[in-house]
């Protein structure tokens, strides 16, 4: 279970509070309009921010001293996910260990990992070398062999067109199932939300809201995101 | 947390520790000559006339480096011709040409037997004579008309092609653009060039020790040299020491004060139409300029490597092992420029937004304002009650020479690291990459061009130095530039042309194989 306990996230003049609590497993979509804080949210679970006030829990513990590599936590950035100099297998290795030394044990991993992305053979590839799409796949391949238990998307499939874009959220979602991860996914478009959440928090006016069933919230936006969502998205 | 409270403290201990031995070979050096320096002994009527002299040289040379470099910058930013990208790429050689072989270069042209006074003799004249002042002005400009070209070239092309196009549709003549377009921008660029000029040639020293001398012509450097080197009157050398980068700092805080130009290096290749400009007239004027410059820059050079190219094989001994010590102070150097540049630029990073980033970064440029010849001093006073100088005469040139290419290194690799730590730090960080694992497989292959750059500049600048050498040094651990001195005093010609032959291909060599190093498969 994750829990925000009275967390508030301070940048200059900017203020996001988040006091909610999520059952392992669960799929979460964080909505809201631009620069509301739904990153800002993620950065804070993740580690890469530290909180003015709060905590984050993760099955009791307290998350909020320790590092972001060693929270029980993959994050997935709107882009820079790989490193340009190393192979698609380095790149997936480091998720198991940041000096590149792996037993052969841990080798098979990364190669059953990446074949089970699709991209059995192309191990060697360099980023710059494999497509849009193969490469959210390496980022993906590598939150399989880090088997940590909380997944966070900050968006990192919008430069993707339509059909490539849902078919990387059903790979995700295939992913949450098959290793019970829990997910929160910052996403633009509510159509991706729906796709692949069952519940999702608002983020609007320094708050995230606790979470909400995505339909409903869609269904029935508040004012905040109604005016994001515009008039023409949903009734 | 306290694990990475350490890792952090690593990093910025590294960096203050790097600052702090920039401090003491800059100012701890400094103040070693201070503390030697007696304070009965007082400037001479011959040290105010070095002072003078300095002032005069480094005003002369900037000055008419920056107004040649108007006419052939204007014409290289309106001419499209065969081989501009080379000449442009050649404007930034002079860089790391060795001084010493530059000289060379310009005495097999304008010296006594050179081309020009074999040239005049024809028609009766006398030869050009190139030592004192022109010699040494001459020198100079041969050095920095190709930098200020290249920072008046920038400001040139910084001027949007649309002006140019909207002067064009209005009918402007050259010189309504010029009036218009084009002073304004000289009037922003050209002050920061003439400081930039200035300050490099306050502190130039193998120039003036090949090429002036005499009570006329002798610079503060110089006479720190000579009261250190056939005087060994410390008292007096420290003394000057303190002159010297009083001299330094003036010009450094002139910098400060003048916006300086960057050079940027890339970006040159690009040509604005100019109709204004077309006319035959023009045309002609433009071809000359950058003809004459041409041939000012690449005559010398061809000399060097006509002359030099017989005697290259046939290289006395002593020539070869100074070449050899050479190679090994330059690499050291390469290697200890980035063992300071490295966790400096580091610590730079970790400190962001703090006050102390800010001292660090000063402190690693303080060695503009520092002169070598002031840092020999310094360590000489500093080593003499411990350990024979002379006996660590390359290991000193090794610290010198590294502290004095710090400056170019930091100006590299400091953006640098912001660079690849604001894009992939975020991730390295989520994947626990730190210490060892984040060098290796983060900051080593992604910071490869800034690294190869900075090794690159710092073999090369170190390979070429004639300075702190000439201070300590015995015939028996020359470097090549000393060697290649020695054999010109001696008139020893022949085998002066293969050793500067030599010593031209050993400093474009290193620095080519580093900067190429840091460049091939690097993925961007």
């Amino acid at each position: 279970m994750l829990t925000l306990e009275g967390l508030t996230v301070r940048q200059d003049s900017f203020e996001l509070r988040a006091d909610f609590t999520l059952e392992t497993g669960a799929m979460v979509a964080v909505i809201g309009p631009s620069g509301a804080g739904k990153s800002t949210l993620l950065s804070a679970i993740a580690g890469f921010i530290r909180p003015s006030a709060g905590r984050v829990l993760w099955q009791g513990q307290d998350l909020t001293p320790l590092p972001p590599g060693e929270r029980p936590v993959t994050m997935i950035f709107q882009d820079n996910n790989l490193f340009p100099h190393l192979s698609a297998f380095d790149n997936v290795a480091l998720g198991l260990c940041p000096s590149l030394k792996l037993a052969s044990a841990e080798r098979a991993r990364v190669r059953g990992a990446l074949a089970r992305v699709g991209l059995a053979g192309l191990e060697e590839r360099k980023p710059a070398a494999l497509s849009g799409g193969q490469q959210s796949r390496v980022a993906l391949a590598r939150v399989l062999v880090r088997a940590r238990p909380l997944l966070l998307l900050d968006e990192p499939f919008a430069a993707l067109g339509p059909a490539l874009r849902e078919e990387m959220l059903d790979l995700v979602a295939e992913l949450c199932r098959e290793t019970g991860a829990t997910l929160l996914m910052v996403s633009h478009d509510p159509r991706d939300a729906e796709r692949i959440t069952d519940r999702a928090v608002l983020v609007a006016d320094g708050l995230a809201h606790v979470p909400v069933p995505t339909a409903r919230l869609l269904a029935d936006p508040p004012r905040a995101l109604r005016d994001y969502l515009g008039g023409g998205a949903r009734g | 947390m306290a694990e990475r409270g350490r890792q952090l403290n690593l990093a910025v201990g590294a960096g203050i520790a790097a600052a702090a031995v920039v401090l003491a070979l800059t100012l701890g050096t400094l103040g070693a000559v201070a503390w030697r320096a007696e304070f009965a002994a007082r400037l001479g009527p011959s040290d105010w006339a070095a002072v003078r002299f300095t002032l005069l040289q480094a005003t002369l040379s900037a000055l008419i480096s920056v107004t040649l470099a108007i006419p052939v910058a204007r014409a290289l930013a309106r001419r499209r011709f065969a081989g501009r990208g080379v000449l442009i790429t050649l404007l930034g050689a002079p860089f790391i040409l060795p001084v010493i072989v530059a000289v060379l270069g310009l005495l097999a042209v304008f010296g006594r037997a050179g081309l020009l006074s074999q040239f005049l003799g024809w028609f009766g004249f006398p030869p050009f004579r190139i030592y004192g002042l022109h010699g040494v002005v001459l020198a100079h400009v041969f050095f920095n008309l190709p930098l200020a070209t290249r920072l008046l070239l920038q400001g040139w092309l910084e001027i949007p092609a649309e002006r140019f196009r909207l002067a064009a549709s209005l009918g402007f003549s050259a010189r309504d653009v010029g009036r218009e377009l084009e002073r304004p921008m000289l009037r922003e660029v050209l002050p920061g060039a003439f400081v930039v000029i200035f300050v490099i040639c306050t502190t130039s020293f193998a120039v003036v020790l090949a090429l002036g001398g005499g009570p006329r012509a002798t610079t503060v450097e110089l006479a720190i040299y000579q009261a250190f080197r056939f005087d060994f009157d410390l008292g007096r050398a420290a003394l000057l020491a303190l002159v010297q980068f009083a001299i330094g700092a003036a010009a450094a805080g002139l910098a400060l004060w003048v916006q300086v130009p960057q050079a940027t290096g890339g970006g040159l290749d690009r040509v604005a139409e100019r109709p204004e400009a077309a006319g035959m007239g023009h045309r002609i004027a433009d071809a000359a300029w950058i003809g004459l410059a041409a041939a000012f820059l690449l005559l010398p050079l061809g000399m060097i490597v006509l002359r030099g190219a017989p005697a290259l094989f046939s290289l006395p001994p002593a020539v070869q092992a100074a070449a050899l010590r050479s190679v090994v102070v330059a690499l050291s150097s390469a290697v200890l420029v980035l063992a300071l540049a490295l966790p400096l630029a580091f610590a730079v990073w970790h400190l962001r937004g703090r006050r102390l980033a800010g001292w660090l970064e000063a402190l690693g440029y303080l060695s503009v304002a520092a002169s070598p010849l002031v840092m020999g001093t310094g360590l000489f006073i500093l080593l003499y009650p411990v350990a024979d100088p002379v006996a660590l005469a390359l290991p000193v040139t090794v610290v010198v020479n590294a502290a004095m290419s710090l400056p170019f290194a930091l100006r590299a690799l400091v953006p640098a690291v912001a660079r690849v730590e604001g894009r992939f730090g975020p991730l390295a960080d989520s994947l626990g990459m730190r210490g060892l694992a984040r060098l290796r497989h983060l900051h080593l292959p992604r910071l490869r061009r800034p690294i190869g750059f900075s090794a690159g500049l710092a073999a090369a600048l170190s390979m070429g130095d004639l300075g702190v050498i000439a201070l300590f040094a015995d015939p028996e651990q020359a470097t090549l530039p000393l060697q290649l001195y020695r054999l010109m005093a001696a008139y020893r010609m022949e085998d002066a042309a293969g050793a500067g032959l030599l010593l031209l291909i050993l400093a474009v060599t290193l620095f080519w194989m580093f900067d190429r190093g840091g460049r091939v498969n690097a993925d961007t």
